[in-house]
């Protein structure tokens, strides 16, 4: 499993593009928020840990179709799946893999772009630690959608048809966090649901990714 | 056919497989002892990449048994399964450390790729590309190879390396299933799977899901 | 001898798998289907009339409210459709019956038909209530998510050219989309209450309807369920002739 994981991130940074292009998009979206809405200033301000949730999801759902594409396109999917290694632990090791190179990634730019859209300085830390206990969920929850599409011609807008609905409930109680903490008022709530959402999804959803992986391949 | 005394590595019975839900193969059943190569011909189409698939265990069998040890098969597809921004020694050591073996130089010998060792995959010809691919059998440390036309894009001396290699591996107790048209020179048994071939009438299973067989 | 016999022929008319072999399934579904429209169409009808037309008008909202009519029980099937979806997905996971697979996709579009038709009623019927189309109202946004879910579930199948592969996939994503479903209803509610305190723009009206109201609904309530339970074995019916005649066609091809 070690194996793997090292091999996927030295892909990732050699291939290029996989931290670079989720964080531009992040970016991009960021950026554009103040064009579409107007500069004011206290009205970005509230809106903006919505916006930084919003795009930080944009940016996982553009990098998803990657994530098995390749290995199925070059047959490693199948020699894995062949493999001593479980393939639920295959999954995790791609979502733990895609997490890395675009979770963290936003996670960490996410301070900077808050700056950009007057976020509040006591809201940073909460939009912090909101993407960082929502994005792993987002990354095997899009682990899953990914495994469904697998070896489809046109799998990529199916993919986010299919994720979208499911990322509804850490969207909702992620951006909620960051936005009651910007406002000073209580999390905890929201707080609990997201972790909990976070480590249900880790728990149960290679299982489900594997079995769907299976039936793509055969 | 009298070896059953001797610990068969695969026994396959009664096989029936199927692809896009129709049957095509029927009643195949063969025993795979060590030291012995089995190579499976039939004309296009009949199914040999389906057999090969099932007996991988990616695929589900419609009907017969296959007996063989847990972890007991590398199964080599079309495709190369080689990631081209890894160089040839990393793409093996990877696949060295799935099988939980260490060794790979054994391998890049086997298979002439000990100069080739940093050169990065996706530099590679086609042909180099299926040795590397077919080095990942050394590595992996499994008795039975199960091929699917390993010899595509291979030149005449690399098909002779690859036939040394079978035939190391298969004076090592290992044993080998091979799809294949050209003749290999490894001693071994040929199955020729065509009377196999299911007709419109054979391969129904009769009673539950009748109707949509 | 006569033990065994007695055995077998107590527990063979018993068991309701006998109507997972999709030929005994036909044969049901031929003689239950004629039954089934007519009493759906006779609980709608009735029902409909009953409430549009025998019922006084509400002394708060007027005749707007004889919407209810067509809205609560179309909702009532959104939801219901999901979960005998969920159920024969269960059952196609576990027991590997292609006759409940092809029901849950034979539910699927009426299940999205009746969420469309609770949301758009739900629309007509807001506008005058609360002066708008839509409101972000908890069950409104539920409604609107479980749309989604039927849409991709849908889409899901178109996708997939292999049936055992697509019964499959389909099933998985039934499974863990009913987890998020759920999930989403409680963070909707949730992030509603957020939004506005006291939740102002409540749908809970069935808690008070008066009687004279509530027959009616009960009566259109069961013309749905009749309604959904003939479109289901319909369609399960049309999925089943399909697949016959692709393996029939797949066979014929190879006989060369």
């Amino acid at each position: 499993m070690r194996a793997l994981l090292i091999r996927d991130l030295r892909l990732a940074m050699r291939a290029g593009g996989g931290f670079g292009l989720g964080l531009a998009f992040f970016l991009i979206v960021v950026v554009l928020v103040p064009f579409a809405v107007g500069p004011d200033t206290s009205a970005l301000a509230v809106i903006a840990p919505g916006i930084l949730w919003l795009g930080a999801l944009l940016s996982c759902l553009l990098s998803l179709d990657r994530i098995l594409a390749l290995d199925w396109e070059d047959g490693s999917l199948d020699l894995l799946a062949t493999s001593p290694l479980p393939l639920e632990a295959v999954m995790g090791v791609k979502a733990v893999v895609h997490w890395l190179t675009t979770g963290v990634p936003l996670v960490l730019a996410a301070p900077v772009l808050g700056i950009l859209l007057n976020l509040p300085s006591q809201g940073i830390i909460w939009i912090m630690l909101s993407l960082g206990l929502g994005t792993p969920a987002l990354s095997i929850i899009g682990v899953f959608g990914a495994a469904l599409t697998v070896g489809f011609k046109r799998g990529g807008l199916l993919l986010s048809l299919l994720v979208m609905p499911l990322y509804v409930p850490t969207l909702i109680f992620g951006a909620e966090v960051a936005r009651r903490g910007s406002q000073g008022m209580a999390v905890e709530t929201p707080f609990v649901m997201l972790a909990g959402i976070t480590a249900g999804s880790l728990a149960l959803m290679p299982i489900a990714c594997a079995a769907v992986v299976r039936v793509n391949l055969r | 056919m009298k070896q059953e005394t001797m610990d068969t590595l695969l026994s396959v019975h009664e096989l029936s497989v199927a692809r896009g839900g129709l049957s095509i193969l029927c009643d195949v059943s063969f025993d795979l002892f060590p030291g012995q190569a089995l190579v499976l011909r039939g004309r296009n189409g009949i199914g040999k990449t389906t057999l090969l698939r099932c007996l991988a265990g990616l695929q589900p069998v419609l009907n017969g048994t296959i007996d063989v040890g847990a972890d007991a098969i590398a199964y080599a597809s079309h495709a190369d399964g080689i990631k081209s921004m890894l160089s040839v020694a990393e793409n093996l050591r990877f696949w060295a450390q799935v099988f939980g073996t260490t060794d790979i130089e054994t391998a890049l010998v086997a298979f002439d790729l000990v100069a080739l060792r940093d050169r990065m995959a996706g530099t590679l010809s086609a042909g180099q590309k299926r040795r590397l691919s077919l080095a990942r059998l050394v590595v992996s440390g499994r008795p039975i190879w199960a091929l699917d036309e390993p010899t595509v894009s291979l030149d005449q001396a690399s098909c002779l390396l690859f036939a040394q290699a079978v035939q190391t591996h298969l004076d090592a107790a290992g044993a080998a299933i091979i799809a294949t048209h050209i003749d290999l020179g490894v001693n071994g048994q040929v199955l020729q799977l065509d009377p196999y071939a299911a007709t419109s009438n054979t391969g129904v299973p009769s009673g539950f899901d009748e109707a949509f067989l | 001898m006569l033990e065994q016999k007695q055995k077998e022929s107590t527990k063979k008319p018993m068991s309701i798998w006998e109507y997972a072999n999709p030929t005994k399934f036909l044969r049901l579904s031929a003689r239950l289907l004629p039954v089934l429209w007519i009493c759906a169409a006779t609980f709608i009808v009735g029902g409909l009339i009953w409430g549009f037309f025998f019922t006084p008008d509400d002394y708060r909202q007027g005749s707007t409210v004889k919407i209810i009519y067509l809205h609560v029980p179309s909702a009532l099937m959104a939801i219901n459709a999901w979960f005998m979806m969920l159920v024969s997905s269960l059952v196609w996971v576990v027991r590997r019956h292609h006759v409940s697979a092809l029901a849950a996709k034979a539910a699927a579009p009426v299940g999205l038909v009746m969420t469309l038709i609770a949301l758009l009623t739900g629309a007509i019927w807001g506008q005058p209530m609360w002066g708008t189309w839509w409101a972000w109202d908890p069950r409104l946004t539920s409604f609107l998510v479980l749309f989604l879910f039927y849409v991709g579930y849908i889409a899901l199948w178109q996708a997939v050219d292999d049936s055992d592969a697509a019964a499959d996939l389909t099933s998985i994503l039934c499974l863990v989309g009913s987890v998020f479903a759920v999930l989403s209803r409680y963070a909707v509610n949730f992030w509603n209450q957020g939004l506005h305190q006291g939740a102002s723009l409540s749908l809970d009206k069935e808690k008070n309807v008066a009687d004279v109201f509530a027959y009616p609904l009960y009566m259109c309530m069961a013309g749905f369920i009749l309604l959904f339970l003939a479109l289901v074995f319909y369609r399960t019916g049309t999925e089943i002739r399909l697949r016959r005649i692709a393996a029939l066609i797949a066979r014929e091809r190879r006989v060369i």
